[in-house]
């Protein structure tokens, strides 16, 4: 049967790979923001885990509210993404220096 | 090996695989794509944890809905991806040395040592008729109710913030004011000139 500890290695690697993605591509906006789509599926990947394991469905609600806040969280990042593109023509992080930050 | 072990190990690796191709593809569209794949094996590994509610959620909603989003974004703007790749070799070895790090401290703590099957229990099945659906349900609006309330004000937020975000009036564009149309009268627009009648010619 497969343990608790195969699923929270899986959520581990998940999670690794997405921060590695955010090293890797960090003048592309839209591959940073699936690797923050990554790592929140490596968290809810842990919270589903937990919740079977220590037979408690609380786990199972926080991950039905962590995936509308992720939700809300791509829609708007892609909005302000939209405008700034049209606003820039461009959504490579190194051009977007204006605010000299 | 049993079957279930199996099927757990084939959706781990065509997961991780997705994964890795999402950071390292060269087209974000093909990283959409993967993260779709992604999104369908970890909603198969869900389904092995018995929560099957949210193995529908993540693909109806997230493979339907957001990603259909974020391929809608990439294909609308026209990205030159070439200039977007740099320093993707150079931030290779500090990425992939961080990465590993994380992960070999992470499974130093959630490994076999703490959370094994000798440590943590497996639990029974749960018996037939059992619906996930119906449990969790009956906890999100008992419970829960006023945190699914406060969920459904944030989509409302989102919903509005991302029309108010990209919504703009462009000033060549010609539109009607219904109430501009309205308040028009007919002195404002028509004016009777008296004047002589003109002869024959």
């Amino acid at each position: 049967m497969i343990a608790l500890s195969d699923y929270l290695i899986i959520g581990a690697i998940l999670f690794a790979i997405s921060v590695a993605g955010i090293f890797l591509n960090r003048k592309n906006i839209i591959i940073l923001l699936m690797a923050i789509e990554l790592m929140l599926l490596a968290v809810n990947m842990n919270f589903v885990a937990f919740s079977y394991f220590l037979d408690d469905i609380a786990g199972q609600v926080f991950v039905f509210f962590i995936l509308t806040v992720a939700a809300a969280e791509a829609a708007i990042g892609l909005a302000i993404l939209v405008v700034l593109f049209r606003n820039r023509q461009t959504i490579n992080v190194e051009d977007l220096d204006s605010m000299k930050g | 090996m049993s079957f279930e072990r199996i099927i757990f190990y084939a959706f781990a690796a065509i997961l991780v695989y997705a994964a890795g191709r999402v950071v390292t593809a060269r087209n974000p569209v093909h990283a959409a794509l993967h993260l779709v794949l992604a999104f369908f094996t970890c909603a198969g590994l869900w389904l092995l944890l018995e929560a099957e509610f949210l193995a529908i959620v993540l693909v109806l909603v997230y493979v339907g809905a957001v990603m259909v989003l974020f391929l809608f974004v990439v294909m609308m703007l026209d990205i030159n991806s070439a200039p977007l790749r740099e320093g993707f070799i150079r931030y290779l070895p500090v990425g992939l040395a961080v990465a590993a790090l994380m992960l070999f401290e992470m499974v130093a703590i959630v490994g076999v040592r703490y959370f094994g099957p000798d440590q943590v229990a497996i639990p029974a099945r749960h018996p037939e008729g059992y619906s996930n659906t119906a449990e969790l349900g009956r906890v999100l609006y008992t419970d829960y109710v006023y945190p699914f309330e406060i969920a459904a004000v944030i989509l409302l937020v989102a919903i509005i913030a991302a029309i108010v975000l990209t919504m703009r009036r462009r000033p060549e564009t010609r539109y009607q004011d219904p109430a501009k149309q309205v308040q028009a009268k007919k002195a404002d627009r028509l004016r009777v000139v008296k004047m002589s009648a003109e002869k024959k010619q």
